[in-house]
Order: structure tokens, then sequence, then C-alpha cells
């Protein structure tokens, strides 16, 4: 998380809230380990990367929907689950799950 | 709005303390933290004293090894149960590699080794080859004796870290090898051809090592890739490294035969 605690800083200052998005778990293959976090601020920013580049356009959306109360914190999953709600995959063919949650701790 | 328990995170990776955070991921109380350093210091909870201790417990663990992973809980902490789910995202010290030897192929390797997030220090008794100037990647460039260096350090290297003997020369490699078998180091590699290698197996031998001991050198160092430039080199001992902490089979120069060229 060390590489994005800047942008953080910078967008807790500014009084923006902050959605933090976490690997905490892969299947298969994977391109970024358990641990990896990007964080994403109301307007759409972002600091940090999940996978390599393959589902963060979609963790925004996720972000973004959390710290608009549209969903709650939790695990989401992507890649080929069959619970899966949207079309977004690794093209490395690995699962990831994710813990989505505001920074408000 | 954040909360003390951010704050200490936050300060712990940038002063790189290790420092392991625990969150709940499924369960009741999902989203609650708990913080937990080595010594076992902890800040917040997970909902329950008893649980709070097995993952506190746990994070100490796994800080030492440096994964980070979910484990499953009862709601007391229960081993064996799925009742939640607690991810422990662990923030270990960095790994340590110590190169013996201010060489040519001292300076490749200390470069691989930062890139590859190693604390890197370069130790060798010629104060004017152990030098900052030669050595800028180095975290640390100490000038001294293998053995009194190991004798400082060596009850603080681990599994994940790496000893890489460049020297050249058996009044170096010699007391550096000697004093890190003892060591719980990880990764312990010797510089040289195989006949350099065979006349350094007996010095050491009639050091004290026994054979057995000896195994854990690899030498000649590195993986069998053909390397021959320092930077070459250099790549093929960090990956030796890699493969032997992930356990895979590369084929390491030591077990090979022939030239290693």
């Amino acid at each position: 998380m060390d590489e994005i605690f800047d942008d953080i800083e910078r967008w807790l200052t500014k009084g923006q809230k902050v959605a933090v998005a976490r690997v905490v778990d892969i299947e298969g293959s994977g391109p970024r380990d358990p641990g990896a976090a990007m964080a994403v601020n109301e307007a759409g920013e972002v600091a940090g990367s999940v996978s390599g580049g393959c589902v963060e356009g979609a963790v925004v959306g996720e972000a973004i929907e959390l710290l608009e109360g549209r969903r709650t914190a939790g695990i989401t999953t992507f890649g080929y689950s069959d619970d899966e709600a949207f079309a977004v995959g690794l093209t490395c063919g690995g699962t990831i799950h994710l813990f989505i949650e505001e920074l408000n701790w | 709005m954040v909360t003390p328990i951010y704050e200490r995170f936050r300060d712990s990776i940038r002063a790189e303390i290790p420092v392991a955070l625990a969150t709940l991921v499924e369960g009741p109380n999902l989203g609650a933290k708990l913080l937990v350093e080595e010594s076992g210091f902890s800040l917040g909870s997970l909902g329950g004293e008893e649980l709070d201790r097995v993952v506190r417990r746990d994070a100490i663990a796994m800080l030492e090894a440096g994964t980070s992973e979910v484990r499953h809980y009862g709601s007391q902490g229960e081993a064996r149960q799925h009742d939640l789910s607690v991810f422990i995202e662990c923030h270990a010290r960095r790994p340590h590699l110590v190169i013996f030897g201010a060489v040519d192929f001292t300076r490749a390797l200390a470069s691989q080794g930062k890139l590859l997030g190693f604390r890197v220090t370069v130790c060798d008794a010629r104060e004017v080859f152990a030098t900052r100037r030669r050595f800028p990647m180095a975290d640390e460039v100490v000038v001294d004796w293998p053995d009194r260096l190991l004798a400082r350090i060596g009850n603080d290297l681990g599994p994940r870290d790496a000893v890489c003997v460049l020297t050249h020369d058996a009044k170096f490699d010699v007391p550096a090898i000697m004093s890190s078998l003892p060591t719980r180091v990880g990764y312990l590699g010797a510089m040289g051809s195989r006949q350099t290698h065979e006349k350094r197996l007996e010095r050491l031998l009639e050091e004290g090592a026994t054979a057995e001991e000896l195994q854990r050198v690899k030498s000649p160092i590195g993986l069998d890739i053909g390397g021959r430039t320092p930077e070459e080199t250099a790549v093929s001992i960090v990956a030796e490294i890699i493969a032997l902490r992930t356990g895979r089979n590369a084929p390491s120069l030591s077990d090979a035969k022939g030239s290693i060229h």
C-alpha cells in the first residue's frame, strides 16, 4: 500500500471520501499478490493497482458506487466465477477476490 | 475521517517498521480492523477478545514469513471453522541481501537486489574497494571482515535473506561461509569456478565444516543460463535466490556439470 499513501493523504486533506480495494485472494494465475491495493476518490481519481490493468476500470465503478452509498463494503470477485454479475475478467484466466471498503478506519 | 489505526499503519509502512493489518472481510463486524506489530502490540478489535488473541498470534507468525492471506475462524477464533474470514495483510521487514566482496560483480548484484526489494549490504575488509562512491545503490557499505559482520548481524538473518560471497579469495571466502553456516539465512551462494569451489570445500572441511552443512552452499553461484557479464551473472544469482525460495526446479549451476559460461 505504501505507494498510494501520498495520493490518499492529498485527497483526505481536501476532504474527499476515499475507497480502498485490496486483493485478498487469487485463484489460478493473477498478476498481483494479496495485499496489492488501489485507492479511488469520489471524483474517480485512482492510485495504485490490483491487476495488470484488466479490472481497474470496473473497480473504479464499484468504488464510486460504494462512496455514493449504492453498495456496501465487501468482497467482489473478478474472473471466471458463476456468480459473476458483470463480464470483467483477467486476460490471464485467473480469478481475483477484492475487498472494497471506504477508508473510514 | 481516519482513525489512529490507519495513522499507525501508514506511519509504520513509511518507516519500514513491520506491521500487520487484519480486516474482517466476511462475517459480522464486516470491515473491523486489528493492527498487529511484531512485539505483540495491537490496536483495534475484530469484535471479540479471544478472536483478537488468535489473530494476533497468527499475524505475528505471518509477519516473519512475509505472507498475506485470508484466514478462516470460528466466531470465537476457533481453528478449522468458517464462521468468518479475516484478511491478514503483512508488511514484513525487507529481506536482507549481504554481499561479501566489493568487486565489479557486486555492483550489478547490488542493483538487482535493490530492484527486487532487498535491503543490500556490501562488505569487504579492503577500504579502498568498499566505498559508498563505488556502491551508491547499496543501503550500507561496511569495511570489515565477513566473520565480524556476521557476528553482529548473523542472528537476524532468516529464510527470506541471502548471503552471496563474491570475493574469489579464500582469505575472505572461508570466514564468510564458515560464519554463515550457523545462521538461518535462506540462501548462501559463493562465486567461483568448479575448480575454485573444490579447493574451497577442502579448506572449509579443514576449518571444521561438515560435508552436510556445505551442501547448502550454492557454487558455482547462480542458475545455468550461460550468463557471462556481471549483469547477466547478477540475473542468474537473483533468479536462483527466487527459485530456492519458491521451491521450483530451475537448473542451478551447482547441480550441473561442465563449463559455467
